[in-house]
């Protein structure tokens, strides 16, 4: 019951934040274009960071520049890491007024029924949370359970040690070039701890977390989940996300503790203008679940394969994904299953739509280590194509160096059939609204896993995206 | 007029191949009209080339409905206008229940939502039939046919039973109410039992505000539901339209005659 009635309270909350907007004081800090160690140095001491902080940029600045461009992916080759600006105060990132804002996102948010309120937060017209109220309501709940939720900005200055112990071991700043770069400028994003035995009976949203930076362009969010605790936590919303700045690289760790359960779950529908390159990581101790829930809709560009690294006797590990790739998208996204000890087990499903001359990949690994007795693997990669031209490859890899496991496969590629387009015509469906019904049933195993607002968004986002778009 | 359904001399090819070879049927309001052949003779052909199949291409002829040609429309804007195809293979569509096909495709065809300004502007979903209504009309139809309501919450033809699958097609001709119904082997693949549920069904849609096509190979669906008009389909054409008697002649002599009579 008391679950219940927090659910209540919270929706309650949620509604005054979507409509407490305030257009932020602006102050100003811009970084001259390109990549330098005096930005590396000037944005850390404005954010007043500690000394070690500062070293761990520096050192991945020097990384960064390293590092070769990876060649195995989507082509990269147009991205100009000069021409980027790579620090910028929040409201400085963001379109400045609503009339910057493309027309045609305007449009969908129209079409989604979005509040104004809300529209311009997601557009990124310098409107944040500023409900001190609320903030300090969501905030003593959490912090009678123990549980931390900032920024991971303020993170660094108010738990400089638990950040310490954590940033940077599970995806080390060499792990790739992009993971390099995120590392030298990164800004915002989540810290969330949640203390032995704790469950966190409602899921944690970005959405909630006060001068959330979650239109960061290098986000940073560490996510740690003590033994036997219990946390979902949400990133992301299925509303076309604004921003001036084409390149986003994201870093995710997080840590399962024994016997622990994550979920975290994410969509992503940037513009696409975007190129999207994020490294996200698990690793789980014994008998702990980790399950990563990914959307990917928008973007020019997306790389990205949510890992769970499976360190403990029975832990489990799943990666659920869509992929919808339209005119122009290139979705090169999967999944990685390290199997470390006994008895692990993992399940990856990924589903991906083509469209027009959209092209989806997927690439995923399974590795099981000697010693990893029992393990287990499931691998499940469905395409969906909508036009002749559409495009879907599967690359998957495994490294199997266990006698005593079981790893599956399972890969299809499908096509819209004309005798389900008349089929749904016949009763008074049109083209649109027929392929769309047939896309919306393809990706129903992804969208029932998801939050109603989240589920019923997404299924409006797939008819906006088919509208007119077969035949 | 109001109602009617023309075909003139109609003439469909498909991939090339001349199947329709000129054929003539008038169905109005009230009606029930039994459209009987041997295998292959084009029985099906027909029933998808009203609906509008991409497949099938109108190379003569036409068809009129209240006294409008259709076959410039696409397959929704035919039901939109009232005509309606059970289908002898409903295609599986995993993922989408039958409940929420049923309330966009009612919705459709109902024209819920269209007074909302040019059509581009007003939010998704606000077109639908509201749920309480629907659900209300739902539940009747169900137990009209015998099918449990957990049924609607499957998804749409997908792992259904050949019983089941033409209990659902009957289904949706109820909620749709359409003006023309052509049943297409609505009988095969049922057990006597199904059988008598579908046809009941179907029955109890019969009015003076509807016309039906049943096409069937056999005459046993003749017996539950009564057609006023009998016609024999043979080589892409009727070769002989009757009454009722025509049916049980057919039971009694099979089709070989035909063969005999129109050539082999």
């Amino acid at each position: 019951m008391a679950d219940t009635q927090n659910f209540e309270e919270l929706r309650r909350l949620k509604e005054e934040y979507r409509y407490d907007f305030k257009t932020e004081a602006d102050y100003v800090y811009k970084a001259p274009p390109g990549i330098n160690e005096e930005v590396v140095r000037e944005m850390s001491a404005l954010k007043n960071e500690p000394e070690w902080m500062l070293e761990f940029r520096l050192k991945a600045l020097e990384t960064f520049l390293k590092m070769p461009m990876p060649t195995w992916g989507p082509d990269l080759s147009n991205i100009d890491f000069e021409s980027f600006i790579y620090y910028l105060k929040p409201t400085e990132q963001q379109a400045h007024s609503w009339d910057e804002v493309p027309e045609a996102i305007k449009e969908t948010f129209d079409r989604l029924g979005i509040p104004e309120a809300e529209r311009k937060f997601l557009a990124g017209v310098g409107a944040q949370f500023e409900s001190e109220a609320v903030y300090h309501s969501l905030k003593q709940e959490w912090e009678r359970q123990g549980i931390i939720f900032v920024d991971t900005d303020t993170a660094v200055q108010e738990y400089p040690e638990l950040v310490r112990k954590y940033i940077g071991t599970l995806v080390p700043i060499n792990d790739n070039k992009f993971a390099a770069l995120n590392s030298a400028f990164w800004s915002g994003g989540s810290f969330v701890y949640v203390p032995a035995g704790v469950q966190v009976a409602i899921p944690l949203q970005a959405y909630f977390r006060i001068n959330a930076q979650s239109i960061g362009q290098f986000e940073r969010t560490i996510i740690i989940a003590e033994e036997g605790s219990k946390v979902h936590y949400i990133e992301g919303c299925t509303a076309p996300q604004y921003t001036t700045a084409s390149l986003h690289t994201g870093v995710i760790e997080i840590f399962v503790g024994k016997g622990a359960y994550v979920r975290y779950t994410t969509i992503q529908n940037w513009s696409n203008n975007i190129y999207n390159l994020v490294t996200q990581r698990s690793i789980v101790d014994e008998e702990g679940t980790m399950e990563w829930v990914d959307g990917n809709i928008g973007s020019k560009v997306t790389m990205k394969y949510p890992a769970v690294v499976l360190k403990g006797r029975k832990a489990h590990g799943e990666v659920l994904s869509i992929a919808f790739a339209g005119d122009g998208q290139h979705q090169d996204a999967g999944a990685k299953a390290i199997h470390l000890a006994p008895e692990t087990t993992s399940i990856i499903t990924s589903k991906s739509i083509s469209k027009g001359l959209g092209r989806s990949s997927y690439r995923g690994l399974v590795k099981i280590n000697k010693g990893a007795k029992d393990a287990k693997s499931k691998v499940v990669c469905d395409a969906l194509l909508l036009d002749e031209h559409s495009r879907s490859d599967t690359y998957p890899y495994m490294e199997i160096n266990e006698d005593d496991v079981a790893v599956e496969h399972e890969a299809t590629v499908s096509k819209i059939s004309e005798d389900q387009l008349f089929y749904l015509m016949s009763r008074g469906l049109s083209e649109g609204e027929a392929s769309a019904m047939i896309v919306n049933g393809f990706i129903e195993p992804f969208v029932k896993e998801l939050p109603m607002e989240y589920a019923v968004e997404l299924n409006r986002l797939v008819q906006l995206q088919m509208e007119g778009s077969v035949g | 007029m109001k109602g009617t359904l023309e075909i003139k001399d109609l003439r469909v090819q498909v991939e090339g191949k001349e199947i329709l070879k000129g054929v003539n049927l008038t169905i109005h309001p009230g009606e029930v009209h039994a459209m009987m052949g041997p295998n292959g003779s084009g029985k099906s052909t027909l029933a998808y080339t009203i609906m509008g199949h991409p497949k099938y291409e109108v190379i003569g002829g036409d068809i009129l409905f209240e006294g409008k040609s259709i076959l410039g429309l696409s397959p929704d804007e035919r039901a939109k206008k009232g005509i309606f195809l059970a289908m002898q293979y409903p295609v599986a569509v995993p993922g989408v229940t039958l409940a929420n096909f049923l309330r966009a495709s009612v919705s459709a065809v109902r024209g819920y939502g269209k007074g909302s300004g040019n059509g581009r502007t007003g939010s998704v979903g606000s077109h639908l039939m509201p749920m309480r209504e629907f659900r209300r009309e739902l539940k009747e139809n169900m137990a009209r046919l015998k099918m449990d309501i957990s049924f609607a919450s499957r998804y749409l033809n997908d792992g259904f039973s050949g019983g089941e699958k033409k209990r659902a097609e009957i289904l949706q001709m109820a909620m749709l109410k359409p003006k023309i119904a052509v049943l297409d082997e609505t009988d095969s693949g049922l057990d006597i039992d199904a059988l008598r549920i579908v046809a009941d069904g179907v029955n109890s849609l019969i009015g003076p505000d509807l016309g039906v096509l049943v096409i069937t190979h056999y005459q046993r669906l003749l017996n539950y539901i009564k057609p006023h008009f009998v016609h024999i389909f043979y080589r892409g054409k009727i070769i002989q339209s009757g009454g009722p008697e025509l049916a049980l002649m057919l039971e009694e002599k099979g089709y070989e005659w035909i063969t005999e009579e129109f050539g082999g």
